[in-house]
């Protein structure tokens, strides 16, 4: 679904990340850990798209990044939902409708979905909040549009940069279920968090693989959490 | 973003979702708004002056190039001999299609703004004036002066081309510097069209990066700015145009009774130019908005 391959990515200077290799399979649940400057949100972008990689391959369903147009990068950003740490928003337009705006721009009909956005909304507990705008909400509201906003389209695969960075414990641990729960219905999940907290906590509920960035290179971490 | 007419439909169509997407932005509106206006005010002006120097320039081309004019200055008694010589001469000359003797009463006309109503022309040594039209490819003036000459030696033939020549060449200029005007007026538009554009895709950069990252492609954004900018000019030129329209009309005539001075101001199917100045001011915004947006999404990741 999502696969690189020996992947390096520099900034111009001295690589971040080197000779990088990581296949997401479908249904997997991952956490990508690291101090902070390590190259998470870097290898997460490689993962979207947003970068392309300085050495290696980034497959992406199937589609070698360099060869995909903007219109194709726009179409895989369909299949993967991104929750960022400090998610923006369209601040002139409701929560509902920015839930929404991944429909509105893939030219579906948003009324058509008014279920499912309904359903989704109550998913996240932000029924009350559906017609805000999104300067008005909390921290924890924010990462919860978020994420609404990210799985709307029914992606294949979500990934989190830093989703619990704003917010307090008991929050961190409502989403954390909340991707839980959308991983057991099938979707890959990756989830960056320098949070090693988050991860023991929700060791027992899912099967997931610890990835570590250190020293430019990913390592399979597991039994020293 | 290729196909061109596609985008176009879509345009007229409207969505109003993806105008939504974009928050509106009150002070570029209104400048854009003014500026379109503003052009296509001066635009109708440009206009007015081509038409009205191509009018002049045919006028003087066309109408004074296929007469010309012999005058007899003769003694007393030769007068109407000379003339009876010259008209002969002229009725066998290929080009031309007829030549009349004005007569005493078109010449006292002729005379009238000068000397008054009361001139006794008949009494005075006054040049008879021959009329010669052309026709086909005119005659050649060199060639019927010299027969002139020998036939009747009091002919001074005048075939315009002294003073007409530096008009018409002034009026084509001017005509081509009104056609320049409304290039670079057109030029103008597209310029601070795009300067528009870029401000407000510059100030919506974050708008962008959050359609760009929940999957919207390069021309859903497009359209977004596209549509509204072209909606703009085309507004804005439509009031300016009018206004011109107005102004122009209201001008007060300089027609002389059918001389050679023509108002700047549009004739008969002349006023079918005007109403092209919105919709091309909107072609304009429409392609340089359409420009901008593309390079400046092809920058963005």
């Amino acid at each position: 679904m999502i696969e690189l391959e020996n992947v390096a990515y520099s900034y111009g200077g001295a690589e971040l990340l080197s000779d990088i290799t990581l296949k997401l399979q479908p249904g997997s649940f991952h956490f990508l850990t690291g101090p902070s400057g390590a190259g998470k949100t870097t290898l997460l972008k490689l993962c979207y798209g947003a970068l392309i990689p300085t050495a290696g391959f980034v497959h992406l369903f199937g589609q070698d990044v360099r060869a995909m147009g903007r219109d194709d990068i726009a179409l895989a950003r369909r299949r993967i939902g991104v929750v960022h740490q400090d998610c923006q928003f369209l601040n002139h337009l409701s929560v509902a409708e920015n839930i929404a705006l991944p429909l509105t721009v893939s030219d579906r009909d948003a009324a058509a979905e008014q279920d499912n956005l309904r359903e989704l909304t109550e998913w996240v507990g932000l029924t009350a909040r559906a017609d805000a705008l999104p300067p008005e909400l909390s921290g924890g509201e924010r990462q919860r549009a978020a994420l609404a906003r990210a799985v709307i389209m029914s992606p294949d695969a979500i990934l989190a940069d830093e989703p619990t960075g704003n917010v307090d414990w008991d929050m961190s641990q409502r989403l954390m279920r909340l991707l839980v729960e959308l991983n057991r219905m099938g979707k890959t999940i990756m989830i960056a968090t320098h949070d090693l907290a988050l991860i023991r906590a929700a060791k027992p509920h899912v099967q997931a693989r610890v990835l570590r960035i250190s020293n430019r290179r990913l390592q399979l971490a597991g039994a020293d959490l | 973003m290729k196909p061109r007419l596609s985008d176009l439909r879509t345009l007229m169509k409207g969505d109003s979702q993806a105008d939504r997407v974009v928050p509106p932005t009150g002070f570029t509106a209104s400048l854009t708004l003014f500026a379109a206006a503003a052009m296509a005010f001066l635009a109708v002006f440009a206009l007015a002056l081509s038409l009205a120097t191509s009018r002049l320039a045919d006028r003087w081309g066309e109408e004074l190039a296929r007469s010309s004019t012999l005058r007899i200055s003769a003694p007393e008694g030769q007068m109407a001999a000379q003339t009876e010589a010259a008209l002969r001469v002229l009725e066998t000359t290929p080009g031309v299609a007829s030549a009349r003797a004005l007569s005493d009463d078109e010449q006292r006309a002729l005379l009238e703004p000068w000397f008054g109503p009361d001139l006794p022309v008949e009494s005075l040594p006054i040049p008879r004036l021959i009329e010669v039209i052309e026709e086909g490819a005119g005659y050649d003036a060199a060639g019927l002066r010299l027969r002139l000459s020998a036939e009747a030696p009091g002919a001074v033939l005048d075939d315009h081309t002294r003073w007409r020549a530096p008009l018409v060449r002034a009026a084509s200029r001017l005509r081509m510097l009104g056609w320049v005007s409304l290039g670079l007026i057109a030029a103008t538009v597209a310029a601070m069209i795009t300067l528009a554009a870029g401000a407000a895709l510059a100030a919506n950069a974050q708008v962008i990066g959050v359609l760009r990252l929940v999957g919207a492609r390069d021309r859903y954004i497009a359209r977004a700015f596209v549509r509204r900018f072209t909606l703009r000019a085309l507004t804005g030129a439509a009031v300016g145009t009018l206004l011109g329209c107005v102004a122009i009309a209201l001008l007060p005539s300089a027609e002389v009774g059918g001389g050679f001075l023509t108002g700047l101001g549009f004739r008969g199917w002349g006023w079918l130019w005007p109403p092209l100045i919105p919709p091309l001011a909107a072609l304009v915004a429409f392609l340089a908005t359409r420009a901008a947006a593309r390079r400046t999404l092809g920058e963005m990741s």
